[in-house]
């Protein structure tokens, strides 16, 4: 038997070239590229009145300059709305330079084209645009009020949306106890280290647009580029090599940036780079996370839920390219793992001139999960029973599966939970975390010192389609070569798929080689996000391998004249099971999967036409058939797939500093079937840390003139490993029934009840109640100071 | 309008010698990019606070992005690309970041990387605070860290065995 890689701890084949400083990231290529530099507004809410670039144009180096009027076609047309959804009845996207107006500070006004960075900007000083400024919307407050961001949507209001199962208002005029509860996060962002960035150049004499971009989704950026140049899809080549962090930023094509350099490429018959700097990404990428929920939950003697009613607003910045799917997000995730007979809710989303917000790293499922388990911890309170308790009583149990929610999830069809053991999940993490005898460590904190512990569940939908593919291919030489058309940020696709690839076909793990997001290689994608990759692109690798090694084996028995029930696939071999000396290796299988006129090696010679091979009969490739030992392989997943996690905490806050130190942060992470356990916790340990970072450090600042104040990493706390406790993990592995690996996503499960298991530490350590995240030390101060708890 | 005048720069990267002209605000981020194809150190934020673009100068962790490259002339530069021996061995950060998955999109790792090697120069047998302490100016936004400091223990381990 060949070794199996699947679920083993894999070193990643992607280390290698990153760690000697040969990795591929988009503005490593194109030194001599033109450079792409913007020109932002410095107003939330104004109109353009003029625009002078007559100064900026005489510098050297500066090959042109464009502002709207300038966008020939389609460019001029508003950017486009990539995911509708019946109940956003006033989308609104931006154009690729400000039309009349500029809604939010950082939109991109004025495009220069310059020999380097440093002339671009200087160019870029050289602008005048004169701007007549209006007054800011800022905030939820803000949305709600007089003041309009687009004057031909009423109210702010983008989309109203409400679902519901059940029947909410009996059960809460029944219920034995109703609470009313109010919650609130605050704006952060994905932050990756590499901002966006985009390298297009034009080659005449293929004419070919060739594109490598700083993307989760190449398949995005080639038909929004080919769509809005009005140019063949044949025309544009997009690929992301190495691609520094995405965290849903860079699902979002396409940014006017991806349009201008592609277009400035074929117009200046040049390469064109855009890299953006650190304060663009902060005011020119998405945010997200800014959200304000009600809740009413009403529920019986014992914890049980009865009812539960949520109303929230979304502040989703100046534009809604990406649609509603983060508020719909929370709506759906909301129930999370308990049994919920009588749902409903309703959101706004609403504009403010603000940056525009998509989802980021569990996309708006922090929001959800805060307020369903804040509300589990509140009825716990009401009732006195502990916090492990109430959630032990509404759980869906392991019996219950397939379990519908009765709503309609973010890829438009049904939510039903696959499978999952949640009860089992908290009491690991209770176990872990020794819930039981905290009482104890309570009571031994140091003088001057509260400690605390929370507990968190949630429940991620992933793994969601339309679908993925992947394309597996046995080279004469040996190499087994795939490829799959999502792209990587950091996730090891590349040697996941190579385990998947490697045990599916019987071949060592060494001899995979995988390429990821380059449409060159493969040319139907969706992309990676939704912590899907894994899921939608390994099973459809895993499909590709089985119908290769389906062939491989029919080739092989005319070759051995073997019946091909008997053989079978080892370390790269077919061969007769049990008789392993008969044998032909994958590679030569690939040589006579390929008949040949010419030959160009050794092996080759078995397969060209005077090597006496079938019959005269037969064509040499027979009906049906291709040549070439390869194949592609689809997956298409019925509905999403959901993962499940619980986390632990034990806080201890110093009450002169009001600092908040963790002392212990225990996951327990349930994705199905793990591919790869290193891979797998590496994702938990980064999703916890950015879930820290949410709950404790990092805020998105605005001022009430739409100015965003922290637009730096001197002011905007992205942790340091100073901040970040060691994090212990334990798995659960229910395998999904839907899909042949039976797996489930992880990329960003660490992250999602982070604020909320956080903010139960918190509240049980302070003894008042905690309803908005993040929380800095100064917030808790005053918090103890109007509860009347201050320190002894 | 406005020509810039360039200057001879002459930098020591690696060991070798390289010249190159640029004006006297190229940065030495830009300039190991862009002049000499050395694009192994990245830039993350152009304000000196990520780490990414984190070289030695002179066996010092300096940031890349804050030093203007004619300032580097006449000092030894060390770069993520001279870390391994000459045939391809890799230093023992490089061995124990891959062998403890301390690097995910890889974006910050050059940054650790030489971080790491100027501490362990300094320091042969640091303590984790010691540890935590020389990489607390480097940002990473995939790895939460822990793997990162787990792989620097591994590193000095590393070291101490090939003795």
């Amino acid at each position: 038997m060949t070794t199996r890689s699947f679920g083993k701890a894999v070193r990643r084949t992607e280390d290698l070239r990153l760690i000697t400083g040969q990795g591929s990231f988009t503005d490593d290529a194109g030194p001599n590229a033109l450079s792409l530099v913007m020109v932002r507004s410095p107003y939330a809410n104004a109109r353009v009145v003029s625009i002078d670039v007559s100064e900026a144009e005489q510098l050297n180096g500066v090959t042109a300059i464009l502002t709207y009027e300038d966008l020939p076609g389609r460019l001029a047309e508003p950017l486009p709305l990539l995911i509708p959804h019946p109940s956003l009845s006033a989308p609104r996207t931006q154009h690729i330079l400000a039309k009349d107006y500029v809604r939010y500070v950082g939109q991109s006004v004025v495009a220069i084209f310059a020999a380097d960075r440093y002339i671009g900007e200087d160019a870029a000083e050289r602008v005048i645009v004169e701007y007549e400024p209006k007054v800011a919307v800022v905030g939820i407050d803000g949305a709600l009020g007089p003041n309009l961001v687009h004057d031909d949507v009423p109210r702010n209001v983008a989309a109203d949306h409400s679902e519901h199962v059940g029947d909410v208002d009996s059960a809460l005029a029944e219920a034995p106890h109703v609470l009313e509860l109010d919650f609130e996060m605050e704006r952060s962002m994905g932050s990756a280290l590499e901002g966006r960035a985009s390298h297009a150049t034009w080659d005449r004499h293929s004419r070919k647009l060739r594109i490598q971009n700083a993307t989760q989704t190449p398949t995005s950026v080639r038909f929004a580029v080919a769509n809005i140049l009005e140019i063949p899809d044949e025309q544009v080549e997009v690929f992301a090599i190495d691609v520094g962090g995405g965290f849903g930023t860079k699902v979002i094509h396409p940014w006017p940036e991806d349009i201008l350099t592609a277009w400035g490429a074929m117009n200046y018959e040049n390469s064109v780079k855009f890299t953006e700097d650190r304060v663009e990404h902060f005011i020119s990428s998405s945010h997200e996370r800014g959200q304000r929920h009600h809740a009413k939950v009403g529920f019986d003697e014992e914890g049980r839920l009865l009812g539960l009613d949520v109303d929230f607003v979304h502040d989703n910045g100046a534009y809604t390219p990406y649609g509603m799917i983060a508020p719909l997000i929370t709506a759906t995730q909301l129930p999370g793992p308990y049994r919920l007979p009588n749902y409903r809710v309703r959101f706004r989303s609403v504009y403010t001139n603000t940056v525009q917000v998509t989802p980021y790293r569990g996309a708006a499922r922090p929001h959800a999960v805060f307020t369903m388990e804040r509300t589990m911890d509140r009825i716990a309170a009401f009732l006195g029973i502990d916090r492990s308790e109430v959630r032990q009583r509404n759980f869906i149990q392991p019996d219950e599966f397939p379990y519908d929610l009765g709503m309609i999830f973010q890829d438009g069809r049904p939510a039903i939970y696959d499978s999952g053991d949640y009860p089992e999940m908290l009491n690991k993490a209770l176990s872990m975390i020794e819930w039981d005898s905290f009482a104890e460590r309570r009571s031994e904190a140091p003088p001057g010192k509260r400690r605390g512990i929370g507990v968190a569940c949630y429940v991620e939908g992933t793994g969601l389609g339309p679908y993925e593919g992947g394309h597996v291919r046995v080279e004469t030489g040996g190499k087994i070569q795939v490829s799959t058309g999502l792209a990587s940020s950091g996730q090891g696709h590349h040697t996941v798929f190579a385990q998947i690839v490697a045990d599916e076909l019987g071949v060592p793990f060494e001899d995979v080689e995988v390429v990821t997001g380059d449409t060159r290689r493969f040319q139907y994608a969706v992309g990676t996000f939704a912590s899907r990759a894994a899921v939608t692109s390994g099973n459809a690798v895993a499909e590709a391998a089985r119908l290769v090694k389906e062939k491989a084996i029919a080739l092989a028995a005319d070759a051995l004249e073997a019946n091909p029930e008997d053989l079978e696939i080892v370390d790269g071999q077919v061969q007769v099971k049990g008789t392993p000396v008969r044998a032909i290796p994958l590679s030569q299988v690939a040589v006579l999967a390929n008949p040949l006129r010419y030959s160009f090696s050794e092996a080759a010679r078995a397969a060209t036409q005077f090597a006496g091979n079938g019959s005269f009969d037969e064509p040499p490739i027979k009906p049906g058939e291709d040549p070439g030992l390869e194949a592609t392989g689809w997956y298409s997943p019925i509905r999403a797939t959901f993962a499940s996690g619980t986390h632990a905490v034990e806080v201890e806050i110093d009450l002169a500093t009001s600092e908040v130190e963790i002392l212990r942060y225990c996951v327990v992470h349930d994705c199905g079937r793990i591919i790869n356990p290193l891979i797998v916790e590496g994702q938990i340990h980064g999703g916890v840390a950015q879930g820290i970072a949410g709950a404790l450090y990092e805020q998105l600042a605005y001022d009430e003139d739409g100015n965003l104040q922290n637009a730096s990493f001197m002011d905007f706390l992205m942790p340091y490993c100073t901040e970040i406790p060691k994090i212990e993990i334990d798995h659960l592995e229910t395998p999904s029934p839907l899909n042949p690996l039976g797996i489930k996503g992880a990329g960003e499960a660490g992250v999602i009840p982070v604020s909320a298991v956080i903010a139960s530490a918190i509240e049980d350590a302070e003894g008042f109640e905690i309803n908005q995240m993040p929380l800095f030390p100064s917030d808790l101060h005053s918090m103890r100071l109007a509860s009347g708890r201050e320190p002894a | 309008m406005n020509e810039e005048m360039s200057h001879e720069i002459v930098l020591d990267v690696n060991g070798k010698v390289k010249r190159f002209s640029a004006p006297a605000r190229r940065l030495l981020s830009d300039a190991l990019r862009g002049d000499l194809g050395l694009t192994g150190t990245h830039v993350g934020c152009e304000h000196g606070v990520c780490g990414c673009c984190t070289v030695l100068i002179d066996d010092q962790p300096v940031r890349s992005c804050l030093t203007f490259a004619i300032a580097a002339q006449d000092r030894k530069i060390r770069t993520v690309e001279g870390l391994a021996d000459a045939d391809g061995k890799l230093h023992p950060v490089q061995a124990a970041f891959k062998e403890c998955h301390a690097l995910q999109c890889g974006f910050c790792t050059p940054g650790f990387l030489m971080t790491a090697t100027a501490l362990l120069e300094q320091r042969p047998d640091p303590d984790e605070e010691e540890i935590t302490e020389a990489i607390a100016g480097n940002l990473c936004r995939c790895t939460g860290y822990q793997n990162i400091r787990a792989a620097i223990g591994h590193a000095v381990e590393l070291m101490q065995s090939d003795i």
